[in-house]
This record gives C-alpha cells, structure tokens and sequence, in this order.
C-alpha cells in the first residue's frame, strides 16, 4: 500500500503503444511567437488533414494505446471542426488537452466545446502586459485574452497557465504570477525557452543572463509557498543552463507520437528537421506500421544506436542521451550526445552560448526578435534548409 | 488534511479515472498527465464519487472482508490529497 502508483516511466526497449498523441491541427496561427516550436519551414507544409483523416488517425492513435491528445497547432482554434475532432477524441476515451493561445476564443466556442467533452485548456501567455506581449509575438490582443482566462475558469475547466521565459519577460515573473493568481490558474507552467525550431534561430535574442534565472525560481518559489493548496507553480529549467540534458519525449519511441498538419508523424516535435528520408505520412501508412515498424521511430528506440560517452554512460537511462534535434542542430550529426551535457566533446558550444548572455548588457535595444510567420519562414528555409543557424546581424537584416 | 468518517471524498476536479486495457491497469487522468495505479489505490478511487470515508470504509470490508484496512485507507487519502488527486468536504 504504500506506493500509490506508478508514474509513467519507460521500457526504454519499448514495444508497448504511445500514450500521449499530439495532434498539430493547423499551422495557421493568428501569433507569431519567436520560440515557437514549429518547424522554422512549417510555410512549405502541404494540405491539412480534412476532418475525416484525423477521425481516422485518432481512432488508430487510441487503438495503440494513447490516452492524452493534445490539440496543438498553430492555434487548434482556426480549424472549424475542432468541436467534431474534440467530441470524437472524448468518444474514444482520450482525456482532451486544448493547447491555445485564446486568440479566436469566444465564450460560445467554449462552451460547445465543453460540450464536445473537451477535458482542460492550456492558454499560453507571452509576458504580464500588451506592450511586451506584442513585440514577442506580434499582435496579441492581450486584453481579450485575459478575458478569455477568466471565462475558461467560468465555465469550470482545469486551467494551466503557460508561459515560455526568456531575456525579455524573466524580470516580469513576479507581475506573471500575480496575473495567474488573479486570472485563477490551476496550474502554471513557467518553461525557460528550449532552444529549437524558432526558438534556436532567435537563440542570441531570447537568452537571460543566469541572474535572471536564479532570481525568476526564487519569486516562483516564493509563490509556490503563498498558493500551496490553490494554484501549483512549475519552474522549469533550460538545458542549456543545467549543464544536463532533458529526458527528451521520456525516450525516442516509447511515450509521445506526433501528427503534422499535413499528417507527416513525429517521434518528437522537432523531427522534421531531422535529415535521412521523408517523415512517414498517415496518408500512406497506419499509426500502427509507423509507431511499431517505420524507421524514424525505430532509429533512436532503445539504446543501441549511442555513441561514447552516452553509451558507457550510467546516465543513458535516465536522459536517453538528450534530444535528438538539438544534437542535430549544434553538431550536425542527430546520433550524437546532446552537447547540453556537461559530458558532451561539444558542451563548450553551450557555454559559450551561456557567458555571451552574460557579456551583453542589459540594454532595451538588443538583438531584434524574428518573429514566427509564413514569410520569414520561407525566407530562412530558403537560406539554411531544414537545419537552421542562430541568426546574427546577417540574417535579420 | 485530516480525514474523519464524515469527510466527503471526490476526484479532484479535472480528473478522469478509467480503466486502461493496453495498460491493463486504472489510470487516473489529468490535464497533461497521467498515472498508472496499482490495485489498491484503484480499489479506493473507484469510490471517491462523493461518499464519505465512513462509507467508503463499509464497502471496501465488504469488498475485503480478511484485511485490516482502514489506516492505509487513511494513508492513501492523505497522499491522494496531497498529490491533488482528491477533493473533500466536511
């Protein structure tokens, strides 16, 4: 009796189904965050999945075994049937996480989608005040969006309150949480920017100094203290800073399956950049032949395709040798150790990442943002690819 | 959080229990998350529906008529409590 449960952990062998599916209705996105985690080529994406395909794909997704789905984008709220994918998603006994930024919400769509048997709304905010919001994310409608907050919590859905931390919001933390508390978060999610997709190409502009850092955990340790009971408070690190790598997806291939708007399906949100062939699509293939037989999810399943030092490494079962995209984007080999970990031959990239945060001053005008949209999208998919480069003086010109 | 006989136990709100074949296993769901859970913590959860703990003790010594079972039913509501998976009213 005295363990309750287990939390999820892995077999990192694993042949067992996915159990968290995220589907990434749409790509369209009213916001144009500079950290999204989109692919930095999402505008060359091909037709979205009609209604039918995702009934189809879920239907597969749960058959494997997936118990949270997560309606992603993009913002999920530009798709019109997503009241259709929610009742269906609730049918087949999904728990059903909407992840929104609450542009394009209105309190009818809420509540028919309550009806849908929508379980919890994650809304994501960029910073505690419009001004700030607008230049990381371009037009916000910050104002309506806190009305939507407040309207969420109305309607008795669980909320989690989201917000990526990065240079420019980490000294608003304390007016953050005052926010959440005010707007009645159940849960906020403070996530230190993770340097991928959009996020990687802003790199320079959106690091903090570790000041910055150290300072945000303590205001959100100090809230956690005040709310115990009421609101729970999670601070998360970044890589980059913690000098380990993240357990990346809990292991390639065990836990987490991905859809594209166009049905192309991802081991983790980033794979579509990764190089080797063409991402599986469900418009050729079933979840189950992807998730258990296709390539992609087998190339990093289980340990056997490490290299020193993860291979010899008593760490492996527990960091699964970091995230696969990341290693690709610093080292150009996807097989490589995460060059987060301190073990890594290429962890001084990282720190030189780190202290050239710190040699900056701290100054309103700095590196300038490029901000997530169709046209910079082709534009940097055109010079660099799908492996793209921290953008310098050069690129934002 | 102290547990009497009258205390009225619930799922916490936003939570989902439900019976997982592939995991062949009780799950309890929540936003973003999930936990498998063992026999015992099952059996409990399936009573968490508003009943207070007097009640729900009536029914899981029906249930297990050989087991001395009361002090880790209290045990496991305060740890469901704390980990936010329960609610109560007096």
């Amino acid at each position: 009796m005295s363990a309750a449960g287990s939390e999820l952990n892995p077999d990192t062998g694993g042949r067992r189904g996915p159990l968290w599916f995220l589907a990434e209705v749409t790509y369209r996105c009213p916001l144009q965050c500079a950290y999204c985690s989109n692919p930095v080529d999402f505008a060359n994406e091909k037709e979205e999945l009609s209604t039918e395909e995702w009934i189809r794909v879920m239907r597969e997704a749960r058959e494997l075994g997936a118990v949270q789905l997560g309606f992603s984008g993009g913002e999920p709220l530009v798709r019109k049937d997503l009241e259709e994918l929610v009742a269906e998603a609730s049918r087949l006994g999904f728990y059903t996480n909407l992840i929104t930024s609450g542009v394009g919400m209105d309190a009818d769509r809420l509540a028919r989608l309550k009806e849908a048997g929508l379980d919890h709304i994650q809304i994501s905010f960029q910073a505690a005040t419009a001004s700030l919001s607008d230049d990381v994310a371009g037009r916000t409608q910050f104002e309506h969006k806190e009305a939507m907050a407040r309207e969420i919590r109305r309607q008795g859905y669980p909320m989690v309150l989201n917000v990526v931390l990065h240079r420019r919001n980490l000294d608003q933390i304390d007016e953050i949480l005052q926010m959440a508390a005010d707007l009645g978060a159940d849960y906020v999610e403070l996530a230190n920017t993770q340097y991928h997709g959009w996020a990687y190409v802003n790199r320079k502009a959106l690091m903090p100094t570790m000041a910055q850092l150290t300072h945000a955990e303590e205001v959100a340790n100090r809230w956690r203290e005040k709310m115990a009971g009421k609101m729970r408070i999670y601070y998360i690190w970044s890589d980059y800073y913690e000098g380990k790598p993240k357990p990346c997806m809990n292991g390639w291939g065990t836990t987490f399956i991905g859809v594209n708007p166009d049905g192309r399906v991802m081991p983790c949100h980033g794979a579509a950049m990764l190089p080797g062939p063409p991402l599986p699509s469900v418009r050729d293939h079933d979840l189950n032949w992807i998730w258990n037989d296709s390539e992609l999810f087998n190339r990093f399943r289980g340990l056997d395709w490490m290299q020193e030092p993860c291979r010899t490494c008593d760490k492996r079962f527990e960091d699964f040798g970091g995230c696969r995209c990341q290693a690709y984007l610093l080292t150009g080999d996807a097989a490589a150790t995460d060059p987060t970990c301190h073990l890594s031959p290429l962890h001084q990239q990282v720190r030189d990442a780190v202290e050239s945060a710190e040699e900056e001053p701290r100054v309103m005008v700095e590196q300038p943002l490029i901000l997530r949209n169709p046209k910079n999208s082709k534009k940097l998919s055109k010079k660099f690819g799908t492996r793209p480069k921290v953008a310098d003086a050069e690129t934002t010109e | 959080m102290n547990f009497s006989a009258g205390t009225r136990v619930n799922l916490a709100h936003g939570t989902k229990f439900q019976w997982e074949p592939s995991q062949n296993a009780h799950v309890l769901l929540y936003p973003e998350g999930m936990v498998q859970l063992n026999d015992t913590a099952s059996a409990i959860l399936k009573y968490c529906d508003g009943r207070s703990v007097a009640e729900m003790l009536a029914v899981l010594h029906d249930q297990f008529p050989d087991a001395a079972l009361d002090d880790d039913v209290h045990a496991f509501l305060e740890d469901a409590h704390e980990r936010g998976w329960i609610r109560t009213e007096s």
